[in-house]
């Protein structure tokens, strides 16, 4: 299998079918060091990453540190709002002046889309993108991927529906690009202002009514859904979303009995999913955290030039 | 007394139906007749060699940012003339954008003086529909058109107001001023700063909507019709206003429209590496909005080109893509691009139509005295080599600044030499 040559990881649209499966097989291998008492390796010892996050996140961010943390990374976090961009530094400026702090690894999080792009193309340090805007969230993409495998064995055709608001979704972009390279049947499942015709052209298809695919597919991944003043125009109000998009205990009675329950958290109970079915035997929401944190390990661990690893 | 011979070459003067191998005399900066030859007795003729060469009216661009006054760090009157030069360019029109916008008769004069001491080409001054570009109050056209102003235009902003736009269309009748308008509706486009389609989806990024354009195109349809006064709509990215124009000119409405080479000559999915160099407003749009809007320049729905010559300081560009300026440079790559694509590429028409979109139908337009090699005109003559294939070079652009997406662009067709009242401003060296 070919070593992984990137120094960043920007959009798993980039990668090729050989390069996320060398992501997921080095995953595996670091979710062993997660079950361990002494829950550190060597890997990373020495170097210096900093979780720039420009847009804020607790879980995210959380993650990345304990991943860095894990590989014996020296890690600093900056938020935006105690950085120097509040008096007008640009993004390019504060990301040199981190390059010559000599940052090994940068992890970005940013409301622009392409910022990780945009630094990726101009510094040596390593950037890893926790969130540009809506086009992507790469860990998390691979996180579900691994998350479906652990369970599934593979996601080549298996029917998997993201059920949401898919067009301000960077999270649904990163599942669709790497499901769909992967051989996956991806349907997109949400209101039509949020889920528009136009994504078909993605390799996916489209539909409008949960009903429709609750007893057919194998893996069914809620989004949260968001209704603060930019999205009012897109549907009326959260009562008639989880009417007709919520996974309700009556809903989630009518999935297969081994399709898997996913979210990427945070969840809101009572909206996009049912209390209970959160929590409900189907549901892997718990484990995606847990799998996140190897996949964070295994990005990490090779973007700063750690050779394969064999599961 | 200068007298000037441009020898050997081919004339295309369409605005004179004129198109055949022949001499072209200047004397003082005017176009005469080619003089007796005994009248040339004693006389010292600067011969200009125009052998394999078109001999055209000086190229005029109607839509161009000099950004004085207020943002000299992007470009000056003097450096965006010597740009206009090097583009083979004897004539533009600037937009009234600046900083303070160019919405009183004083910031007019001033433009003006500035263009009279620093710039090597004409520069005719637009004047603001609205004060501020606010699109709420009309700006005094009276005192602007005594300052000088050739037509009205808040490019950049477009008024939302119908009303508004319908009394300044009005009011604009009185003094034969045509309304030039950047046609987008702020509520269809949001904070779009990419067409919305299939490359806006991949990327997460927020959309402009063909239909943003496309809505208010229709209302200056039909207040055009209403005012029974011209409206020009600039920078056309949508085939779908291709087909509304072309319907309302049918009808006889005073409606028209415009093209710049890089709503033909690219698309979207050149956003994929999020460079800031494909961000304008309007958006670069799909191959099937290229092949509409081809279709309006081959039937003569759109009659005039144009660059919106938009310069931005590297450091006002060089951040993330939604928080970067809309723009790019575009009069040294103008003719090249429409040559290569236009005349070479699509075989949309004939170089003299080209020569005609780019000198008398913007000139008919605004009423400018420009645009013909008549006896008489003004001596702004553009000698073109349409067979010269040659690569943009930024570094070497004459413009303050460098935002293009066509650095390093192999183009076919090229200005040779810029000649403005008799005197060469610039030539290929």
């Amino acid at each position: 299998m070919k070593a992984w040559t990137r120094k960043d990881l920007v959009a798993l649209e980039d990668l090729s079918v050989d390069e996320l499966v060398l992501l997921l097989d080095a995953a595996k291998a670091f979710k062993g060091v997660g079950e361990r008492s002494l829950k550190k390796v060597p890997a990373l010892r020495g170097k210096t990453l900093v979780n720039f996050f420009v847009e804020p996140s607790t879980r995210t961010r959380t993650s990345f540190e304990l991943a860095a943390m894990r590989l014996s990374a020296d890690v600093i976090n900056i938020t935006a709002s105690a950085s120097s961009l509040q008096k007008g530094e640009t993004l390019k400026d504060t990301a040199l002046n981190l390059q010559a702090l000599r940052a090994d690894m940068i992890v970005l999080r940013h409301s622009s889309a392409g910022a990780s792009r945009f630094l990726a193309d101009r510094l040596d340090s390593s950037i890893i993108n926790a969130g540009d805007g809506a086009h992507e969230h790469p860990t998390q993409g691979l996180l579900d991927v691994f998350t479906i495998i652990e369970k599934r064995g593979t996601v080549r055709d298996l029917n998997i529906a993201i059920v949401g608001d898919i067009l301000f979704s960077r999270v649904a972009r990163s599942n669709i690009f790497a499901l769909v390279k992967l051989g996956a049947n991806v349907t997109l499942v949400g209101p039509t202002t949020l889920v528009p015709k136009a994504f078909e052209k993605l390799g996916v298809k489209v539909a409008h009514r949960i009903d429709d695919v609750l007893e057919t597919t194998d893996v069914i991944n809620l989004l949260r859904i968001q209704h603060e003043r930019q999205r009012k125009e897109y549907f009326p109000g959260l009562g008639e979303y989880v009417s007709l998009f919520g996974l309700t205990k009556a809903r989630a009675a009518r999935l297969k009995p081994d399709c898997l329950i996913m979210h990427p958290g945070p969840i809101n109970r009572g909206v996009e999913i049912d209390s209970e079915v959160a929590d409900g035997a189907q549901s892997v929401i718990l484990e995606q955290v847990t799998n996140g944190l190897a996949v964070r390990m295994a990005v990490l661990y090779l973007c700063a030039g750690g050779v394969g690893l064999s599961a | 007394m200068k007298t000037l011979c441009l020898t050997n070459g081919r004339i295309i003067d369409p605005a004179n139906n004129r198109d055949e191998a022949a001499d072209l005399w200047i004397r003082d900066g005017v176009i005469i007749e080619p003089p007796a030859k005994d009248a040339l007795k004693g006389v010292k003729v600067e011969m200009i060699e125009a052998k394999g060469l078109i001999v055209a009216p000086g190229l005029i661009d109607m839509h161009v940012h000099f950004r004085e006054p207020g943002q000299a760090h992007k470009e000056t009157i003097g450096s965006g003339s010597r740009a206009a030069a090097a583009g083979g360019f004897t004539t533009v029109v600037c937009m009234p954008n600046t900083n303070p916008s160019a919405d009183s008769a004083g910031t007019i004069a001033l433009i003006r003086e500035k263009a009279k001491a620093t710039s090597i080409v004409n520069i005719f001054a637009t004047g603001a529909i609205t004060k501020g570009l606010k699109g709420e109050e009309l700006a005094p056209y009276g005192a602007m058109v005594k300052a000088g102003i050739v037509a009205l235009t808040d490019d950049g902003h477009c008024i939302q107001n119908h009303e508004v736009m319908r009394r300044a269309v009005e009011y604009a009748r009185m003094f034969g001023l045509t309304v030039l308008d950047h046609c987008q509706d702020y509520s269809l486009v949001g904070n779009g700063v990419m067409h919305e389609g299939e490359w806006s989806l991949r990327l997460g990024l927020p959309g402009w909507p063909r239909t943003g354009e496309e809505m208010i195109v229709a209302r200056n349809i039909l207040l055009a019709e209403l005012c029974d006064s011209p409206i020009h709509c600039q920078h056309i990215s949508s085939g779908g206003s291709v087909g509304l124009i072309r319907e309302a000119k049918a009808r006889g409405v005073k409606i028209s429209g415009e093209v710049c080479p890089h709503h033909i000559a690219l698309t979207d999915d050149r956003l994929q590496g999020f460079d800031t160099n494909y961000k304008m407003n309007p958006p670069l749009r799909t191959e099937r909005d290229i092949e509409k809007i081809l279709g309006g320049l081959a039937d003569g729905t759109l009659d005039i080109l144009c660059s919106d010559h938009a310069p931005h300081a590297s450091y006002e560009k060089e951040v993330e893509l939604d928080q970067a300026p809309f723009g790019i440079t575009g009069l040294e790559t103008e003719f090249g691009l429409f040559c290569d694509i236009l005349l070479h590429k699509k075989k949309v028409f004939t170089l003299s139509r080209l020569i005609e979109m780019l000198t008398i139908r913007p000139a008919k337009l605004l009423s400018l005295d420009r645009g013909t090699l008549s006896v008489g005109a003004p001596g702004d003559v553009t000698l073109l080599n349409p067979d010269l294939e040659w690569t943009f070079d930024k570094e070497k652009s004459a413009s303050l600044s460098k935002n293009t997406p066509f650095h390093g662009t192999e183009m076919k067709g090229r200005a040779v030499r810029t000649i403005v009242g008799g005197e060469t401003v610039w030539q290929l060296s």
